[in-house]
């Protein structure tokens, strides 16, 4: 859980002293309290987040900085990215420039939560940020049963009312949700291909050529009914159904695991300065493949019945009087 | 709104089906007008035509219907943790008043677009179509439930929206709850046990009854709709404990959990074979006494009361099996 | 034996292009003979031809198959009498495009459900008995017309029905393949088949494979009577 300070609306810092009242709520574990900020790079164009990390208090002056920092903050350079011993220079608050060596780079895999990461040490941050001692800008808490999560929330803020309680699940679900909209959103935009997909398939399923017209009247005039028609006709649509539901499947497949989801990333990813780079994890789900069928092949079944049912009750003498 | 592609398939299904049903009882409506089998003028030709058009969009209803069911509930699974306190489709389904009565809706909905089929299969299997007025009639009582499925879904999924608080099933499900199913629960196991394992033999032998003397046929699908209830309620109450081996966890959605082995799908669709072709038995009984059906009713209950017959002692195999493959002994309850 | 009681037949009632094809029709077609259906085109030959072999259903009137009254029955039924009693030979021949004159006298059977390996055989012996079995795994569209007439007799023979129709089945060929339809509809004759012809070619009518003619005009019956 984390737990912020507002002011108006908005985030402020919070006062350190909070952490002992806090701490003495039955069922909280441990309070950290958290230092970390946006930098905004005039030089790259970028925003930074930039955080405090334990292992580096006494390295004053020296950074660790994540995979798209490096790649951004090495514009113009032949390297293509910054590495270990280079020098990236901040601004400070009051206008100074502050040195700081790279001494690490967070690893490649980890770039989705890391590519705009900067690690520093207390001293460091607090030359880079007006941050008084005795405030941090937001306190970490862990409980020891998860089911009180709700019920510890509550106490805190009715013992500091200018405080909010974030419970992790929220994040997750937030993000969850923004993600669905965003999917949503193309959807919507694919409707109007599933709308002409839908058009065309009644199109084509109607004008019955001449000879397919035809040989149905054959198979009528010598014995076949019209229940033997639409279950020919079943499975030809069944066939040209599944295999192109196939296809598309694995056409998708392809695209988002191996080609990355070029055509989507744009609309997925948002808007930004520094993107991750990222490989999704190859993964199926026969929920999603569930409701692909849901939408595509039922449409298209729904659609193609009644010509079908028109093709199939074609009269048994219609090739004796044509 | 949640803008879920789940959501979309389940709306963009159920109205599909629902446009097809209210086709079927217009068309339906136009051939019991002017039917008349001994003519053969064009217009009877075109009307016995359009018969066919009516029984195959039937026939798609159902097997969407069907589809959409599973899919109802896998979409209220997967949608659990946008909820707080939910972490299965019982969740889902307890957020707003609706949830519930969708997946009641739909499951009549199957019961009696199974059960039409049925009508309508022996009324082709008759050289003068003897039931082509009542079946289509009964399509007035089919549509008005498709059509408030349609509408009760619809409301749910479009009010759902994430961070509302609801239960878990451990909580719907558990003894402390006030309601009907609390009640269930906290049956003794031994009781729901008699319970169920007399009134599946007792079923089965009215089947039997109706394969080997032709008799019986209202009582066996009276026994049929009990004991699809009485499973049900099987299920919340013993059988899916020891599925979970947790003697508290009675949720009936879990089971379709791909860790379970997907076995809930077996056994709810074993209970709806059973049910429906048992429930027909007696749905066509009124008819025997037509001409051209005399001798055809009798063979077609036969062979739907084999085919429920077997499907129950499927499903009581399956749980029969699960009870005593299961790690979980419930001696002293 | 098939009685037609006052069989009448109308297109497009009650419309102004409204037509009576055939009207006031009794005629009664006996087995293991064989019958000519004469008259000019537009007599109505094809149409009464389409009802005798429950084709079609009569817009009046009855219609007897082996004393089973068939006039109202639906299509389905109506559809496993044709093909279980008829066998029908079209005057152009109407074969199915893009496959083996094996495949398409089997199409008849495939509603029955029979055993595979069992009706090839039965369609491969029928080809042997037209001297057709070196081409049963030719695509009809390289067949002669003598082969593909003989794959359409193969056709309507596959299900072994009691009754051949055939319907101008001579229009399109010359005065040799006429006389070698004829010689085959007379070995068919003689297995006891019933045929019923619709056809204003004299070689058909005229021969003396025919025991019964009936002629035809304006949709009626003008004369019915047996070949001299």
């Amino acid at each position: 859980m984390t737990i912020q300070r507002l002011v108006a609306g908005r985030q402020d810092l919070i006062p350190t002293d909070y952490i002992d009242p806090i701490k003495q709520i039955r069922g909280v574990q441990s309070v950290e309290p958290r230092l970390w900020g946006y930098y905004y790079d005039a030089l790259s164009g970028a925003n930074y987040t930039i955080m405090i990390n334990a292992a580096l208090e006494d390295r004053i002056g020296e950074i660790i900085i994540g995979s798209g920092v490096s790649r951004r903050g090495a514009e113009g350079m032949p390297s293509g990215e910054m590495r270990e011993n280079d020098i990236l220079p901040f601004k400070t608050y009051d206008g100074s420039i502050l040195p700081l060596k790279i001494k690490g780079l967070l690893p490649f895999t980890s770039e989705l939560v890391s590519a705009d990461l900067i690690l520093m040490s207390e001293t460091d941050f607090r030359k880079l940020f007006p941050i008084a001692s005795g405030h941090a800008t937001d306190l970490i808490l862990t409980v020891r049963n998860t089911k009180e999560l709700s019920t510890i929330a509550s106490k805190i803020t009715q013992l500091y009312p200018d405080t909010r309680p974030i419970l992790r699940d929220e994040i997750l679900r937030t993000y969850e949700a923004s993600f669905d909209w965003r999917g949503g959103v193309i959807m919507m935009v694919l409707s109007g291909a599933l709308c002409a997909f839908v058009i065309l398939a009644w199109d084509k399923a109607t004008g019955l050529s001449g000879e397919e017209k035809r040989e149905i009247g054959i198979l009528k005039a010598v014995g076949w009914e019209t229940t033997d028609i639409l279950l020919m006709k079943f499975w030809e649509g069944a066939a040209v159904s599944l295999a192109s539901f196939f296809i598309g499947v694995l056409l998708a497949y392809l695209h988002i695991f191996v080609g990355s989801a070029i055509l989507f990333e744009p609309v997925l990813k948002g808007w930004s300065v520094l993107y991750p780079n990222f490989r999704l994890t190859p993964y199926i789900s026969v929920y999603q493949i569930a409701t692909l069928f849901f939408l595509t092949v039922v449409p298209y079944t729904v659609i193609t019945i009644i010509p079908s049912w028109r093709s199939a009750t074609i009269d048994p003498d219609s090739v004796m009087r044509g | 709104m949640i803008f879920h592609p789940g959501i979309m398939a389940l709306l963009l299904g159920s109205g599909l089906t629902a446009s097809m049903l209210c086709y079927s009882t217009y068309q339906g409506m136009r051939i019991i007008r002017s039917w008349d089998i001994n003519s053969g003028s064009e217009h009877q030709l075109e009307l016995e035509r359009r018969t066919y058009l009516i029984s195959t969009l039937m026939s798609y209803a159902m097997g969407f219907q069907l589809l959409s069911l599973f899919l109802f509930i896998y979409t209220a699974d997967t949608l659990s943790h946008l909820f707080i306190g939910a972490m299965c489709a019982a969740g889902s389904l307890k957020v707003n008043g609706l949830g519930y009565p969708t997946l009641i809706l739909k499951v009549i909905s199957c019961l009696l677009a199974g059960l039409w089929l049925i009508i309508n299969s022996t009324d082709n299997k008759a050289h003068d179509y003897p039931l082509i007025r009542t079946k289509y009639w009964l399509l007035f009582l089919i549509t008005p439930c498709l059509i408030g499925e349609t509408i009760v879904q619809a409301l749910y999924l479009l009010s759902l929206k994430p961070n509302i608080i609801t239960s878990c099933c451990a909580v719907i499900f558990s003894t402390d709850n006030n309601t009907f199913l609390s009640d269930l629960i906290t049956l003794p196991v031994s009781l729901s046990q008699t319970v169920f394992f007399l009134s599946a033999p007792i079923t089965m032998a009215l089947g039997l009854y109706v394969c080997l003397k032709g008799k019986g046929a209202v009582l066996f699908s009276i026994a049929s709709l009990s004991h699809f209830i009485i499973s049900i309620a099987a299920l919340i109450s013993f059988i899916s404990i020891y599925f979970y081996e947790l003697p508290t966890h009675h949720c009936p959605f879990c089971i379709l959990h791909q860790e379970y082995g997907y076995v809930g799908y077996f056994l709810y669709v074993a209970l709806l074979v059973s049910a429906i072709p048992g429930m027909g038995t007696g749905v066509i009984y009124p008819f025997r006494r037509i001409a051209s059906l005399r001798s055809i009713i009798p063979t077609v209950q036969k062979k739907l009361a084999m085919v429920s017959i077997i499907s129950t002692a499927v499903f009581v195999l399956i749980a029969g099996y699960g009870i005593l493959a299961s790690n979980l002994s419930m001696e002293a309850y | 034996m098939i009685r037609l009681h006052d069989i009448r037949k109308v297109f497009n009632a009650n419309k102004p292009n409204e037509f009576v094809a055939i009207d006031d029709i009794n005629l009664s077609i006996d087995f293991r003979r064989t019958t000519a259906l004469t008259g000019p085109s537009g007599s109505g030959k094809t149409t009464l031809l389409s009802i005798l072999g429950c084709m079609a259903r009569p817009t009046s009137g009855r219609i007897t198959l082996k004393d089973r009254e068939v006039t109202s029955l639906p299509e389905r039924f109506l559809t496993e009498i044709r093909r279980e009693t008829f066998g029908i030979i079209f005057q152009q021949f109407n074969l199915i495009k893009g496959l083996t004159s094996l495949e398409n006298v089997m199409i008849p059977a495939y509603p029955n459900g029979e055993k595979f390996a069992l009706l090839n055989k039965r369609a491969m012996a029928l080809l042997d008995m037209l001297d057709l079995a070196g081409k049963a795994d030719s695509k009809v569209e390289w067949l002669s017309g003598g082969e593909a007439q003989r794959t359409a007799i193969a056709r309507a023979l596959i299900n072994n029905p009691a009754i051949i129709i055939a319907d101008e089945p001579t229009a399109h060929l010359d005065t040799n393949l006429s006389r070698d339809f004829m010689e085959i509809m007379r070995r068919l004759k003689n297995e006891g088949k019933t045929i019923l012809i619709a056809s204003h070619d004299p070689m058909v009518y005229k021969s003396d494979v025919i025991d019964q003619i009936v002629e035809m005009r304006d949709g009626k019956i003008v004369s019915s009577g047996n070949s001299p």
